[in-house]
C-alpha cells in the first residue's frame, strides 16, 4: 500500500504532502473494501439466510428482486435507507445514534486482520487473533449503548442480557483459541494458516482429540458472541420484542442486523484460520494469481460452510434461557476448554512431532460421524419427498 | 430510567418481599401488543432482575359483548358469532352450540349429522393443537417445527373450507343439522391431511421430543398442581397434564364419542413439558378417532325432517305454502325452542366449552352464557409465572393457548 502511494506520489507532479496521501489512500481503500465487499457480503448473506430458511421451513423465501431474489438485500437497504430515523424523546440522543456506528466498526475492523489468501490480507499483525478477539467484543460496547440509551425497559433487558452473555463466553472462546496457538507458536493469522496443511489430517482440528474438542467447544462459544441461536437471546423476539433494537428504526436498526451477518462470516472465517486450514490448497500451480484465486475460493468456501451451519442451526434448535446460558457457559464449557488447553500441551510435550496416526484416526472418526449423519439426513429427505406427494397441499 | 423502587410498599398486599439482596424492582407492562401476548392480554409484572416477583393479569381487550349480542338475534343468528369464539377451532364452538340449543329444543339429530360434527369437531381438535404447539415452538425459537405445523394445518383449514365454505368463519352447524353434506372427496382429502399431519407430528417428534435445549426449556416450568388446577376450575390439556382423567368426550360422551375407541393422555406434573405431551398425544389420538369414523359413517340426512327447526328445502319453499310458510317463520321469527334452561358442555381443545342458554319460548336467545376453557387459566396464571423468568412466560402463555376470542367473549 505504502509503496502504491510513494510510486504513484513519483509519478506525479501534485503539491500533496506524503502523510496526507498515505491518509488519502488509506481511506480510499478501506472504503473500498468496506463498501464493496464486507457490507454488500453481509447483505448477501442476509438473502443467503433468508432463502436457506425457506427451503428448510417448505417456504419460498425472497423471490421477487432480481433472479432468485438475489438483489433482495439491496433493495432492504435501500428502503431502510429512506426510512425516517426516529429517535425516541426520552433517549440519550448522542449514545442512541452512536451505538450503531460502534457495532458495526467493531465487526468490520475484524476484516482486517482476515487471511482471504497467502497474499490477500489488509495487515498480517503479529497479535492477528488476539486482535480479531478483541475488536469483535467492541460489539457488546455498541449493543449495551443502545440498551441503555433508548430509555426502554426492553432495550435495557436486551443489553443487560447481551452484555453478561459476550463477556461470559469471550472466556471459552478465548481458551479455545490457546491449543491453537500452542501448536502454532504464533498468534499472526497468516502464521497460524501456513502451519495447517491442505490435506484434513493436517489441520489443527484433527492434531489432537483436545484440538478437536477446542474446535467445536470454538464453534459454540463464537455462536453465543455472535447472538446467534440457540443464544440469541438479547434479541429474543418473542420475549423482548426486539432487544436492545426495539427502539430503533430505519438504516440505525439494519446496522444492528448487518453486523450479526458479517459477524456471522468473521465466525466463519475465526473456525477456518485456527482449525480447519484456511486458505490452503494443493500447490498446483506457479501462477500466483491462479493460486490466489484458489485460495480465496477454498477460504470462501470453508468459511460459508460454517455461516451455512450456523443459519442451518438457528433453523432447527429453539432457544436456551439465560440461567441455562449462564450455567453451560461457566460449569461446562469453561472447564472444558480448559483442560483442552492443558491437554494440547500435554499432547506436544509426550510427542513432540505429532502423530499422524491420531490424526489420521481422528479424521476417520469425523469422517464416520458425517457419513452416519449424512444416511440419517438422506433417509428422512426420501421420507418426505414420499409423503409430500401424497399429502401435498391440493388447490380448493 | 426504568428503575422504580425497593420500596416493598409497591409490591401487592399479601406479597412477602424477597429479601435476597434485593437489588431493585422493576415494573414492566408486558403486553398488550407485545410479540408474545398473542391474543390480546397484559401483564404487569414486577421483577427482580430477570425473575418475576408479582404479575398481575390484565384480560377483556378482546371483549365486544359475545353474550349480550346473541341475545339481540334469533338463535340461527347466535351461530356465526360462536365461529368468533376459539377462532382457530371454530367448528367445535358451532357444533357444541347447536348440540345445547337441540337438546333445549329436545330434537335428536340424524345419525350422519352426528358422524360429521365429530369428524369435524376432532379435525378442528388437530388444528387447534397444531397451532398451539407450533406456535409454543416458534416462540422458543424452534421456528421451523411451527411452519411444519401451520402447513399442516394449512391443509386441514382449506378442507374446512372445502367443506364450509370458510376457513375461520364457517357457521357449518344448524340448530337440527348441518348447512349441508360433506364433498363426494371428503374421505380422500382426509386421509391425505391424516397422513401428512402423521408426518408432520413425526417430524415434530424427532426435532423436539428428545431436543434437551426444549426439554430444558419447557420441563419444570409453570408448575401448578393438580389441586390448585381443580379448585381454579382449569379444564381440558391443562388440567390432564396434572394427572387427572378427566375428559368429556370420554366422563360425559355427547355426538359419537361413545363409538370410537381412545385414549385420554395424562401427565404427571403439570408442567409445560406435560402440557405440550398431553396435546401432542391428543393431536394422535383424533387423528385415530377420525380414521375410525370415517370407517362408521353412512350415507342418510344431515338435518332434521321437522320444518319448524330446520328449514324446508328450497324446492318446497317454491313450490309448496306450507314450505313458504315455515321458511319465512325461521327467518323472521327464529327456532321457536321452549322455555327452559340448560348448560350443556363440551371438551373443546382448549377443555370444557359449556353453554348455558335461557329460553323463553320466544325464537330469540334470552341468555347466551359460555363457559370460555381458557378463562380460568387465566386466572392461575400469576401462580404459574411467579418465580420463573421473562423467558419462562413465553413458554407457560404459549402453551396455555389463550385464545382472545373465547376469553374474553
Amino acid at each position: 500500500m505504502q509503496g502504491f502511494i510513494d510510486s504513484l506520489l513519483a509519478t506525479t507532479t501534485t503539491g500533496l504532502s506524503r502523510e496526507l496521501a498515505y491518509l488519502g489512500g488509506m481511506i480510499g481503500f478501506g472504503a473500498l473494501v468496506v463498501f464493496g465487499f464486507i457490507l454488500p457480503m453481509a447483505g448477501i448473506t442476509s438473502w443467503l439466510e433468508r432463502r436457506v430458511w425457506a427451503k428448510i421451513q417448505s417456504r419460498v423465501g425472497p423471490n421477487r428482486v432480481g433472479p432468485g431474489g438475489f438483489l433482495q438485500w439491496l433493495a432492504d437497504g435501500l428502503k431502510n435507507l429512506l426510512k425516517e430515523d426516529v429517535i425516541p424523546e426520552a433517549a440519550d440522543p448522542t449514545l442512541f445514534r452512536l451505538a450503531p456506528y460502534i457495532v458495526v466498526a467493531g465487526f468490520v475492523a475484524a476484516f482486517v486482520a482476515i487471511p482471504f489468501a497467502g497474499s490477500l490480507i489488509i495487515a498480517d499483525l503479529n497479535i492477528g487473533i488476539l486482535y480479531i478477539s478483541a475488536v469483535t467484543s467492541l460489539v457488546v460496547v455498541g449493543i449495551l449503548m443502545a440498551g441503555w440509551s433508548s430509555n426502554n425497559r426492553w432495550s435495557m433487558l436486551g443489553g443487560i442480557r447481551s452484555a453478561s452473555q459476550i463477556i461470559s463466553y469471550e472466556i471459552p472462546a478465548g481458551l479455545s483459541v490457546f491449543p491453537v496457538v500452542l501448536l502454532s507458536g504464533t498468534l499472526s493469522m497468516q502464521g497460524i494458516i501456513e502451519n495447517q496443511g491442505w490435506a484434513p489430517v493436517d489441520w489443527h482440528m484433527f492434531h489432537s482429540p483436545f484440538t478437536l474438542a477446542a474446535f467445536l467447544m470454538s464453534y459454540i462459544a463464537l455462536l453465543a458472541e455472535g447472538n446467534r441461536t440457540p443464544f440469541d437471546l438479547p434479541e429474543a423476539e418473542s420475549e423482548l420484542v426486539a432487544g436492545f433494537a426495539t427502539e430503533y428504526s430505519g438504516m440505525r436498526s439494519l446496522l444492528f442486523f448487518l453486523a450479526e451477518w458479517g459477524n456471522l462470516y468473521v465466525i466463519g472465517a475465526i473456525m477456518a484460520t485456527l482449525f480447519m486450514g484456511g486458505w490452503q490448497v494443493p500447490a498446483f500451480t506457479d501462477n500466483v494469481v491462479l493460486l490466489t484465486v484458489a485460495q480465496f475460493g477454498m477460504f470462501f468456501a470453508k468459511t460459508y460452510f460454517w455461516v451455512f451451519v450456523a443459519m442451518w442451526i438457528r433453523a432447527t434448535l429453539p432457544r436456551v434461557r439465560v440461567d441455562q446460558l449462564m450455567s453451560l457457559c461457566w460449569k461446562y464449557m469453561v472447564p472444558i476448554a480448559m483442560v483442552n488447553m492443558f491437554g494440547t500441551a500435554l499432547v506436544m510435550v509426550v510427542i513432540p512431532e505429532g502423530s499422524r496416526l491420531m490424526s489420521y484416526a481422528l479424521c476417520g472418526l469425523m469422517l464416520f460421524g458425517l457419513v452416519r449423519f449424512g444416511r440419517r439426513v438422506n433417509y428422512h429427505l426420501k421420507r418426505s419427498r414420499r409423503y409430500d406427494t401424497v399429502g401435498a397441499i391440493m388447490p380448493v | 430510567m426504568s428503575v422504580i423502587s425497593k420500596d416493598p410498599a409497591l409490591l401487592h398486599d399479601g406479597d412477602e418481599p424477597d429479601n435476597r439482596a434485593i437489588s431493585e424492582i422493576v415494573e414492566l407492562q408486558m403486553g398488550p401488543s407485545h410479540p408474545a401476548t398473542h391474543g390480546t392480554i397484559k401483564f404487569n409484572l414486577k421483577l427482580d432482575g430477570e425473575t418475576v416477583i408479582a404479575c398481575d393479569t390484565e384480560v377483556g381487550y378482546l371483549h365486544r359483548g359475545f353474550e349480550k349480542m346473541c341475545e339481540q338475534g334469533t338463535w340461527t343468528q347466535t351461530i356465526p358469532y360462536t365461529d368468533r369464539l376459539n377462532y382457530a377451532s371454530p367448528l367445535i364452538n358451532n357444533f357444541l352450540f347447536c348440540e345445547a340449543a337441540e337438546r333445549l329444543a329436545g330434537v335428536t339429530v340424524p345419525e350422519r349429522c352426528s358422524y360429521i360434527r365429530t369428524i369435524l369437531s376432532e379435525m378442528s381438535r388437530v388444528a387447534d393443537h397444531l397451532t398451539c404447539l407450533g406456535m409454543s415452538a416458534t416462540e422458543v425459537g424452534a421456528i421451523s417445527v411451527g411452519f411444519y405445523m401451520v402447513e399442516a394445518r394449512e391443509i386441514l383449514y382449506n378442507l374446512s373450507q372445502h367443506i364450509t365454505g370458510a376457513r375461520v368463519t364457517v357457521s357449518y352447524g344448524r340448530i337440527g343439522g348441518l348447512t349441508r353434506d360433506l364433498p363426494d372427496d371428503f374421505e380422500e382429502r382426509m386421509r391425505a391431511a391424516i397422513a401428512h399431519t402423521r408426518t408432520v407430528m413425526g417430524d415434530a417428534e424427532k426435532l423436539l421430543e428428545r431436543n434437551r435445549i426444549f426439554i430444558q426449556r419447557m420441563a419444570g416450568v409453570g408448575i401448578i398442581s393438580k389441586e390448585d388446577t381443580i379448585s381454579y376450575g382449569i379444564t381440558g390439556p391443562l388440567l390432564r397434564a396434572t394427572g387427572v382423567r378427566r375428559d368429556l368426550r370420554k366422563d360425559e360422551p355427547y355426538m359419537m364419542y361413545d363409538r370410537v375407541e381412545f385414549n385420554v393422555p395424562v401427565g404427571t406434573k403439570g408442567d409445560n413439558w406435560d402440557r405440550f405431551s398431553v396435546r401432542f398425544e391428543e393431536v394422535i389420538e383424533s387423528l385415530k378417532i377420525i380414521e375410525q369414523l370415517l370407517g362408521q359413517i353412512e350415507p342418510g340426512p344431515v338435518k332434521v325432517d321437522d320444518p319448524t327447526i330446520y328449514m324446508p328445502d328450497k324446492a318446497k319453499v317454491y313450490n309448496s305454502i306450507e314450505g313458504l310458510m315455515a321458511q319465512f317463520k325461521i327467518v323472521i321469527e327464529g327456532v321457536r325452542i321452549p322455555a327452559g334452561e340448560i348448560y350443556f358442555a363440551g371438551e373443546a381443545a382448549n377443555g370444557e366449552l359449556g353453554f348455558f342458554l335461557v329460553s323463553d319460548g320466544s325464537g330469540r336467545p334470552y341468555r347466551v352464557r359460555v363457559r370460555p376453557p381458557c378463562f380460568y387459566a387465566m386466572g392461575a396464571l400469576a401462580q404459574m409465572l411467579v418465580g420463573g423468568g421473562i423467558a419462562d412466560i413465553i413458554s407457560t402463555f404459549g402453551m396455555i393457548n389463550m385464545i382472545g376470542g373465547e376469553c374474553d367473549r
